[in-house]
């Protein structure tokens, strides 16, 4: 996967519609990541902190019991293991810094699950920045513990109360809150979407995680690679990081799987929206239509650019799960190896369990991008009748 | 628009030609009236009131360069029933006797096609159009549209971009250079934000094209202070509240015809 055009364009994707107020901003980020980027000691420093903060690199994990149970062969990339919970946390520490090498000391963000939020909010603690992180109000209440979580990190979380109040929201109001602070502040955007050069810094950052997978795998397949990557895609961060790994081999298929109330590759037409050109759920009249997920990590209507054009292209495909084959394979992960699945990760689960048949024999990658535990609390209403 | 100076242009140097001050004030389209009214009948308030030109929002789902005012007044338009071609066909019908501009955002028109979308707006008699989520950068394919259905783009100039930033855009747009009171988004506040004239002046100082001050200018008072330096002002969310609170074409003209009284007293 290599960088995108001088327009900030993956093919016909990306792009930059921000407010003329935001464009000088975004200007300068890009030509502060591309210097930051070619300099040993900034990579030193985001390296040092990635392995004696974060705990990379995170383990390959063989699934023997669910491989037995499914017929096919799943490695598990452990995103889960990252300080914080999730993968986000290596595009947050490579923003933070980024931020304070141009002087910024308060960073701006916007969370769907809660996710980024408190890997921001950690980050900021971590460089004594502030911390202001816009969450939808339906969000909030789902997710009530890292809201929490959040605040006891010293951030400051504000509801989002238009529109569908989710994480689409949550992004316009991280959004307009730039347009106001931008002299001072730094919107640190959690996924590879938003306007260039965020799509391709946020994936640079996540690298890291298909470099390590495709060595780990590598060494545990004795030489050869998994025949199938798959990670779930709301924005699609993790998937971008996991694929960034295996794009350059053709006879490794990826997958990104999205949820089928937010499946933007899948069911979307080309819109513009938060900055770029991609491929948008949307009403006739070009209006944002609402997403549905039981996973607030992947509410979005959007998807980035890059994912829109690796499947224009062909080199990834994109298939939806529904909400009961999430829930399904959030059980079944956690009873057949210990694991507990954030639900975001269990879409990329789920895909391979409704594909094993298909899948038999094969060997099979899952980025496992977030563990669940933030998600308990919503499970116990969810599984109530069953445990 | 190259060379020609179109409507809205026009329009706004016949005023400055004649000592004045211009005035835009802002309607978003298909918002709610009071019984008997409709927005097109706050838009005749409006045009009666003493506008040089009239903006017209088309709601956009999710408008980020809007803040709360505008993006309430968006969401009551859409929940009745207000589309693009729907204002468009109303617009059409509409005899303001001042040149009009749709104010919206880049999906509606790339939904519609750049093309289609511009020439609607020429059909409909409305002279220019804003786009506030398409920067210089992006303007491409917007700009050879409207150019060729001879819409008037109106550009955004804000108080971050540099001086070549600011000729650039200053260049480019037609209609009048909308320069960006503040940094931030639409809304009324309590004081005008410095920056205010401060960008006026450095757009006054290198373009010839109208200069109107829009963003922050909330009263009469805020709009005849930024005109010490600005060729005129946009006024917005104070206008939107005004329809919001009221759903009376009256009310909404007489708050214009407030702002008219202190642009002329100066």
């Amino acid at each position: 996967m290599s960088a995108p055009d001088d327009t900030g364009r993956f093919g016909r994707f990306g792009g930059r519609f921000v407010p003329e107020t935001l464009m000088p901003a975004v200007l300068e980020l890009e030509e502060a990541f591309v210097e930051a980027w070619a300099d040993d000691s900034f990579r030193a420093e985001l390296d040092h902190l990635l392995r004696t903060y974060s705990g990379r690199p995170t383990p390959l994990t063989e699934c023997p019991r669910l491989s037995e149970e499914l017929g096919v062969r799943v490695l598990l990339k452990r995103e889960d293991l990252n300080h914080t919970g999730s993968h986000k946390i290596n595009n947050v520490l490579g923003q933070a810094l980024l931020a304070r090498r141009m002087g910024k000391s308060r960073l701006v963000a916007e969370t769907g699950a809660g996710q980024h939020g408190v890997a921001t909010a950690t980050a900021a603690a971590l460089l004594g920045q502030e911390c202001r992180v816009y969450m939808g109000e339906v969000d909030m209440a789902r997710q009530e513990l890292n809201v929490f979580r959040m605040r006891l990190l010293g951030a400051e979380v504000i509801p989002a109360l238009s529109g569908s109040r989710t994480l689409k929201d949550a992004v316009n109001d991280a959004m307009r809150d730039w347009v106001a602070s931008v002299e001072d502040s730094y919107y640190c955007l959690g996924s590879v979407m938003g306007p260039h050069p965020y799509p391709w810094m946020v994936r640079e950052f996540h690298r890291v995680i298909g470099v390590e997978a495709a060595e780990q795998a590598r060494d545990l397949l004795v030489g050869a690679l998994p025949d199938v990557v798959v990670a779930c895609v709301g924005g699609g961060s993790n998937a971008a990081g996991i694929f960034s790994g295996f794009a350059e081999e053709p006879s490794v298929e990826l997958v990104g799987v999205e949820p089928a109330g937010g499946a933007a590759v899948g069911h979307g037409v080309p819109g513009i929206v938060h900055g770029m050109m991609s491929y948008l759920l949307q009403d006739e009249w070009g209006q944002v239509t609402e997403a549905e997920s039981i996973s607030a990590g992947l509410d979005y209507p959007g998807v980035g650019p890059e994912h829109s054009h690796l499947s224009d292209t062909g080199r990834a495909t994109y298939p939806s799960v529904t909400d009961e084959e999430v829930v399904d394979a959030f059980v079944l992960l956690s009873r057949t190896e210990g694991i507990i699945p954030a639900l975001e990760s269990a879409h990329a689960l789920a895909w391979v369990a409704r594909e094993r048949v298909a899948l038999a024999g094969r060997t099979v990658l899952v980025n496992l991008s977030g563990r669940g535990d933030k998600d308990v609390a919503q499970m116990m209403d969810v599984l109530a009748d069953r445990l | 628009m190259s060379g020609e100076v179109g409507q809205l242009e026009r329009s706004l140097r016949s005023r400055i030609d004649a000592g004045g001050k211009c005035l835009v004030p802002y309607l978003t389209g298909g918002l709610p009236q009071g019984p008997g009214a409709a927005w097109t009948t706050t838009m005749g308030a409006i045009a009666a009131a003493g506008a040089d030109g009239v903006e017209v929002g088309i709601p956009f789902s999710d408008p980020v360069m809007d803040g709360p005012v505008i993006q309430a007044a968006s969401q009551e338009a859409l929940e009745a029933g207000a589309t693009p071609q729907s204002i468009l066909e109303e617009l059409t019908r509409l005899d303001l006797g001042v040149p009009t501009a749709v104010m919206t955002y880049a999906n509606l028109v790339f939904r519609f096609g750049w093309e289609r979308f511009a020439a609607s707006v020429a059909e409909a008699g409305v002279a220019a159009a804003i786009l506030p989520d398409v920067p210089l950068e992006e303007s491409g394919p917007w700009c050879d549209a409207a150019d060729v259905a001879g819409v008037e783009t109106v550009m955004l100039a804000a108080p971050t971009g540099d001086d070549a930033r600011l000729a650039a855009v200053a260049e480019r747009s037609g209609g009048f250079v909308y320069a960006v009171g503040l940094l931030g988004i639409t809304g009324e506040r309590e004081r005008l934000a410095d920056t205010s004239k401060v960008i006026a002046a450095r757009l006054k100082s290198m373009t010839d094209k109208p200069v109107l001050v829009g963003v922050g200018i909330g009263s009469p008072e805020q709009a005849a202070e930024v005109c010490e330096v600005a060729d005129g002002v946009v006024v917005g969310s104070a206008v939107v509240r005004c329809a919001l609170e009221t759903r009376s074409p009256e009310a909404v003209g007489d708050l214009v015809g407030g702002f008219r009284e202190a642009l002329a007293r100066g």
